[in-house]
């Protein structure tokens, strides 16, 4: 019958078009998804093929070095790297506590109609961009700070020998202590909605069955949903980790921008990314660049494996949910 | 008998300390935005919106620097979104179970939360040292980069949340796969992929390390894109830093309103999101 091969015709046809249509959407698909990789192949590259004249002139010294001179060219990576590590220390014993606490308050504790509101409400607190925690910082909470808090820290802790030497010093307000502070409040969202997600996943039966024995809310989390959740809660306080290291506004404005390493953390210190935001548009000479490149690449290397290590837990954690 | 007593104590300790950790968060938020309020409401003027950065001592407002957001930050959005959505969908359709298509998401994963600094780097090695001046282009560039992350994520997590029966009633129908993708996956997904490029302009609507090194920033009017452009996070940055009180006052009102901007995306994302979910 005609129509039938008229049908068949336009069915032929159809199929035609839909291959080279499928062939095309296909590989358009794949060669974006193979640019996310080109990105990350790109920054690495880019930042060794920078880093280099650095290294080359310094060698592994310029890991250990803590001058920092641009006027005799000399340069080390000791005092911005101690200083990351510092302020990350310190945002994260602040911050997980915090962030536990919120995260049990809004799954076990709060009643249903508060959640989402909540839990809202904690994550604006990421939402809200770094440069205003910057601002924020320097005008109102350093001041704060050195009023209220550094006085009382030096009086008190600061008089305890053996771990006094932490807290010496003038009150600035500005300083290591402060940074790390500022960052314990931006980390603290991340990691309480990533322990907020994994309690979630703790099937309700073993809660239940908790509960049923007689035990406390206290006791259900910390001897049911933690134990649980444990790789979960470690992979999320490694993703606020990463984001600790890498934060840059907000810690240029209150650190100080001092290239030493003090042992008080009231002092002015640096980080690394505070570094790269002060100094990169002004540095002059290829070694001065070159070394803020190698300041980069450390920086790149050390948030690529904790953020690694923060993924691979989670996708465990993932995998045993599903199944 | 003890044990229980001690026991409600612990209990009742932990739940207090719970709740102050909570009331401690929420302070934070509320302290931030009152302050920003406080210190911004008056430098939000006409002026602000209809003159140039000032030099230090002379009145002035944000014109030049909040049209280099937008057109930065639109530039951006522009690359990112269509390539972000095109990766996102190889992730969720054409690469279940396959190991590049793990590897693609893993490292997606981690650019999603790697240094937004380490881009500014990047981009100006690229481009910047390449083209020989900073630029606006750059600028642009550098904040598709940490768009492109964000939209991956949500539009493959929409895709996955599309049901299968849907694709394979459209496929029965004798449609071929992109037609399928195109016409039914992403007309079901479009709530989700909209809010995750919402998030991502709110992210990048306030990025300000990226842009030091890539557009850095001037202090007049220009809408050449080859040459450095000013931005609000960059004049924050400069006019906080400074000693001049009129140049803090600017860099408040700039502060309020990229962070008005941004709780209005974040929260209308939210709000599209639950809306869907709801008709769902």
């Amino acid at each position: 019958m005609p129509a039938d091969i008229a049908l068949q015709r336009v069915t032929a046809e159809k199929s035609r078009h839909g291959a080279a249509g499928d062939f095309v959407f296909r590989h358009l698909t794949f060669l974006f998804a193979l640019l996310v990789l080109l990105i990350l192949g790109g920054v690495i590259v880019t930042l060794i093929d920078g880093a280099i004249p650095a290294l080359r002139t310094f060698g592994v010294a310029f890991l250990f070095t803590d001058i920092w001179n641009p006027v005799t060219q000399k340069f080390g990576a000791l005092a911005p790297m101690y200083g990351t590590l510092v302020t990350s220390a310190i945002a994260m014993v602040v911050g997980i506590p915090v962030a536990f606490g919120v995260a049990m308050f809004i799954t076990e504790i709060c009643p249903i109609w508060l959640k989402r509101p909540l839990a809202t409400m904690i994550e604006l607190l990421a939402a809200i961009p770094s440069i205003i925690y910057g601002i924020w910082g320097l005008f109102v909470f350093a001041p704060f700070v050195q009023q209220y808090i550094e006085p009382a820290i030096i009086d008190s802790l600061g008089q305890v020998p053996g771990i006094g030497a932490l807290f010496a010093g003038p009150p600035l307000g500005i300083g290591v202590l402060t940074a790390g502070f500022i960052l314990a409040i931006m980390v603290l969202p991340f990691i309480s909605s990533i322990m907020r997600d994994v309690f979630e996943t703790v099937p309700a039966m073993l809660k239940e069955s908790a509960y049923g024995l007689g035990a406390t809310r206290t006791e259900v989390v910390l001897r049911v949903v933690l134990p649980y959740t444990r790789i979960g809660v470690v992979g999320g306080i490694m993703l606020g980790l990463g984001r600790a290291l890498g934060e840059t506004m907000a810690v240029t404005f209150v650190i100080g921008n001092a290239h030493r390493i003090s042992a008080s953390i009231l002092q002015p210190g640096t980080t690394i990314s505070a570094s790269l935001a002060n100094e990169f548009t002004e540095a002059v000479g290829d070694l001065y660049l070159s070394s803020l490149v190698a300041l980069g690449l450390i920086l790149f290397v050390i948030t690529f494996v904790v953020l690694a290590i923060a993924k691979l837990m989670l996708l465990r954690l993932q995998k045993r949910a599903g199944g | 008998m003890d044990t229980y007593a001690r026991r409600r104590i612990v209990n009742g300790l932990v739940m207090t300390l719970c709740v102050a950790a909570t009331g401690f968060g929420l302070l934070w938020l509320v302290l931030v935005l009152w302050t920003l309020l406080w210190n911004g409401v008056a430098a939000v003027t006409p002026a602000l919106f209809a003159q140039m950065t000032p030099p230090p001592g002379s009145a002035g407002g944000l014109l030049n620097a909040i049209f280099g957001s937008v057109v930065m930050t639109l530039i951006g959005t522009v690359i990112g979104t269509p390539t972000g959505i095109l990766a996102g969908t190889f992730l969720a359709e054409y690469s279940r179970g396959s190991k590049f298509g793990e590897v693609v998401r893993f490292i997606n994963d981690i650019l999603l939360s790697a240094p937004s600094i380490i881009v500014g780097l990047f981009v100006y090695e690229l481009m910047v040292v390449r083209m020989g001046h900073f630029s606006a282009w750059a600028g642009a560039v550098a904040l598709a980069i940490i768009v492109i992350p964000v939209v991956v994520r949500t539009t493959e997590d929409m895709l996955n949340l599309v049901p299968n029966t849907l694709r394979e009633a459209a496929a029965a129908l004798g449609s071929p796969k992109w037609k399928v993708i195109v016409m039914v996956s992403y007309r079901a997904a479009i709530q989700g992929m909209v809010t995750g490029v919402m998030l991502a302009v709110a992210r990048i609507a306030g990025e300000t390390a990226p842009l030091l090194f890539t557009a850095l920033n001037n202090q007049f009017w220009s809408t050449n894109l080859n040459a450095p452009m000013a931005n609000l996070p960059v004049v924050i940055f400069q006019f906080a830093m400074s000693p001049y009180a009129d140049w803090q006052v600017l860099a408040w009102g700039g502060a309020l309103l990229i962070t008005i901007t941004v709780l209005f995306l974040n929260i209308g994302a939210r709000a599209l999101a639950s809306w869907s979910t709801f008709k769902q």
